[in-house]
């Protein structure tokens, strides 16, 4: 007889229940039940937001090098387990799970190889017409929240999930099913506790608690739906987020996305003795 | 007014002289190239002598509308279809022009806005000319700028600018907006609107095309009007966090662009190890430059517990020689107020500075009795949770407190919401990159403070701001990117 997997939250480095209780019942197309999944309440998301900001610090300043390495094995444990989300993905009904998975093995792979160049890409040192050494590099935003796309799927999370955490950002991702089975693969890749906090639950209960939290400086928003933009932005408001709308679907890889969450920082020094 | 009310007798009068130039008794709205008059006109005040300067034109939804369509079709017939070398040579015409007038810039800043002519002269406007001159060269080299992505302009251009740098400011919204070619409509700030409309004329003698910048000058009603038009693809604010605030929300949902440069509480950090005497002086530039109306200015000072009493005697002995008055004299430091209602907000913030137990030292003498100031104000005993350390004041007014190690520092100058900018005095360098690295600032200053350059990057982190304006990145704010 099988054992069915229990799938509950990911905060902290740990798999706890939503502390409301509820759940949110995941069915295949024949109405055979998949998993009864957590819907996680706004206690949750606040409990993810507290040990995202705790994690924050560390892995911002953990080296560009550490940072590819961490995404590398990501991709590697994803490998191993490849076998286990296609097989998870197709019950959920998603056609060509096999090249679902294989496309977010490739943009672990992708960003892995970005930890340690966006900077210098985005970087500049500035031909200031006073006798200053003066120079301009991007520096992690801090605590993003993370709508990932909502149809099931392991490259879509990734590609919304990669650029905000290579470029040094923790996060409190709210995504489907499977996210909770890549906890698994997180937490088995060296990625500190924290870092990556992953839940399920109800999207129109959600995304205004992640626009208006005000320990969230950021919001990456993979929807489609004009008014979830709006109410987003308008929440964000209260303490300036930066919001980055994406459509709902699988990101294009593209540097410009760790940009969205880094603040530029400019030093200036005298020169002379 | 004599000159040198605050410190008799110290130095002989050195006024600026205003006759090689002469100002019109009314200014007019710069739409479309033309110089077209509103229904209703305002004053604008010289806030040193309270005496009427000018009455500028009031704009209202009819002259936004007018200016917003006029950019449009500068955008779309003329701006966006000329070789962007050729863009960039109006840009550097533009330069040379105001390097020209510099001295005439200077004193109509001084006379509108309040602030020492040393500084308008030796900073707003020579500043204000190099935007120009920098962001002329990027027009015909964006291409290079955003490695792997192709830019666009992004349309018309909103721009809504405040009092305490007017010219500097205009130059800082519109010689980028330009430069990647969009076309731009500006509301300079109601108690400054001078020098942007004389900027305007400037454009005329350029030959620049008509429409492709226009002022509308009024007060906050004119800036909503244009920040919510409906054919603004981009708004660009400077300003308060609260009305930054209240225009990302009217822009929710729109998918206009934005950025914004708001409020600051800047923490500059002295280090026991720190040349003392440079540190004072970058003290009393941080906070007292342009009367302490600088969104970042270096309005929280932390000193290392050690040292903290021979600074603060330092900071008082060098306060005790500036010299506070008459906006045009070569030697004075401080100058006027910008406004009445400026000056009632400094004066409330400070009274809630006493009121909570802050202690307030200022240096002896006597203000003019006409016009809006303020002595420089420094606060010792502040605790985290007060006022006058939380929120900004906007004015020459210092609060001051102590620490003792860096990690002591680095909390307590990250414990506010916003992150513009910060500095730090120390003499060994380990020091200061751990400190310029720890602060959640967009400007950092080390062993220096207050110091711009079109090639830098401006701007703040959190609730400072979103975006940066100058240098290389922050073109960004004014391309669309096709990635």
């Amino acid at each position: 007889m099988k054992i069915p997997k229990t799938y509950k939250l990911f905060i902290g480095g740990k798999f706890p229940r939503t502390e409301s209780g509820r759940i949110l019942e995941i069915r295949d197309a024949q109405g055979q039940l998949i998993a009864n999944t957590a819907r996680a309440s706004r206690k949750d998301f606040r409990e993810s937001v507290v040990a995202a900001r705790k994690a924050a610090g560390g892995w911002a300043d953990a080296t560009a090098y550490l940072k590819g390495q961490i995404f590398y094995r990501i991709a590697e444990v994803l490998q191993g387990r490849r076998a286990q989300f296609v097989e998870e993905l197709s019950g959920q009904g998603v056609e060509d799970a096999g090249a679902d998975v294989d496309a977010a093995i490739d943009l672990l792979v992708h960003y892995a190889g970005w930890s340690d160049k966006f900077q210098a890409l985005f970087s500049s040192v500035n031909p200031v017409a006073s006798s200053h050494f003066n120079f301009s590099a991007p520096s992690p935003t801090g605590v993003v929240g993370v709508i990932a796309p909502s149809a099931p799927g392991l490259a879509g999370l990734v590609s919304a999930l990669a650029p905000v955490i290579v470029g040094g950002n923790s996060c409190v991702a709210l995504s489907t099913l499977s996210a909770i089975s890549f906890a698994e693969v997180l937490a088995t890749s060296d990625v500190p506790a924290g870092v990556v906090n992953l839940l399920t639950g109800d999207r129109a209960e959600l995304i205004p608690e992640f626009a208006k939290h005000m320990d969230v400086n950021a919001l990456l928003l993979c929807s489609d739906d004009s008014a979830d933009q709006r109410l987003a932005e308008l929440e964000a408001a209260e303490n300036l987020k930066r919001v980055s709308v994406q459509a709902d679907g699988v990101l294009v890889p593209s540097p410009y996305h760790i940009l969205d969450f880094q603040e530029v920082k400019t030093t200036w020094h005298p020169v002379g003795v | 007014m004599s000159s040198h009310d605050f410190i008799l007798g110290s130095y002989a009068p050195a006024p600026e002289s205003t006759d090689h130039f002469s100002l019109k008794k009314s200014y007019d709205l710069f739409i479309g190239g033309k110089w077209i008059k509103a229904a209703t006109q305002f004053e604008t005040i010289n806030p040193a002598t309270d005496e009427v300067i000018a009455t500028v034109g009031l704009a209202g939804k009819r002259e936004v509308n007018l200016a917003v369509k006029a950019a449009r079709k500068a955008y779309d017939s003329v701006w966006s279809k000329m070789p962007a070398a050729e863009r960039g040579k109006y840009l550097f015409r533009i330069a040379r022009l105001l390097q020209e007038r510099a001295r005439e810039f200077a004193v109509v800043e001084s006379m509108d806005g309040g602030k020492p002519i040393r500084e308008s002269r030796d900073i707003d406007i020579p500043l204000a000319a190099a935007h120009f001159f920098y962001h002329a060269g990027w027009a015909d080299k964006l291409a290079y700028a955003f490695p792997g992505a192709r830019p666009t302009p992004v349309g018309v251009v909103g721009q809504v600018i405040p009092w305490n740098f007017p010219l500097l400011m205009a130059a800082w919204k519109i010689a980028p907006a330009l430069a990647c070619g969009n076309t731009v409509v500006l509301k300079p700030a109601e108690t400054t609107p001078l020098t942007a409309l004389k900027l305007a004329e400037l454009f005329e003698d350029a030959g620049l095309p008509a429409g492709v910048v226009n002022i509308v000058t009024g007060a906050g009603e004119t800036g909503q009007t244009l920040v919510e038009h409906p054919d603004v693809d981009k708004v660009a604010f400077t300003g308060s966090t609260a009305v930054g605030k209240a225009i990302r929300r009217s822009l929710a949902g729109t998918g206009k662009r934005f950025t914004l440069e708001l409020g600051g509480k800047a923490a500059n950090i002295v280090f026991e190890d720190a040349a003392i005497n440079e540190a004072v002086e970058g003290i009393v530039n941080g906070i007292f430059f342009n009367q302490g109306h600088v969104c970042c200015a270096g309005s929280r000072l932390f000193v290392q517990e050690s040292v903290a009493d021979k600074v603060i005697r330092k900071l008082q002995k060098r306060m005790e020689t500036l010299i506070v008055g008459d906006p045009l004299d070569k030697n004075t430091d401080i100058g006027a107020i910008n406004s009445p209602e400026q000056l009632a907000r400094i004066k409330a913030l400070v009274n809630a500075g006493e009121q909570e137990g802050a202690c307030l030292w200022q240096p002896e003498g006597t203000l003019p009795c006409k016009g809006n100031w303020f002595k420089p104000t420094l606060f010792t005993g502040c605790a985290q949770s007060h006022r006058i350390v939380q929120e900004e004041i906007f004015g020459p007014v210092l609060a001051i407190q102590t620490f003792r190690t860096p990690q002591e520092a680095i909390t307590k100058a990250n414990n506010t919401p916003y992150g513009l900018s910060g500095g730090v005095w120390t003499d060994k360098g380990s020091k200061i990159f751990k400190m310029t690295t720890s602060l959640n600032a967009g400007v950092v200053w080390a062993n220096t403070f207050n110091k711009f350059d079109p090639a830098s990057p401006f701007g703040g982190y959190k609730e400072s701001g979103m975006g940066r304006e100058g240098g290389l990145q922050g073109l960004s704010a004014y391309c669309n990117l096709e990635l």
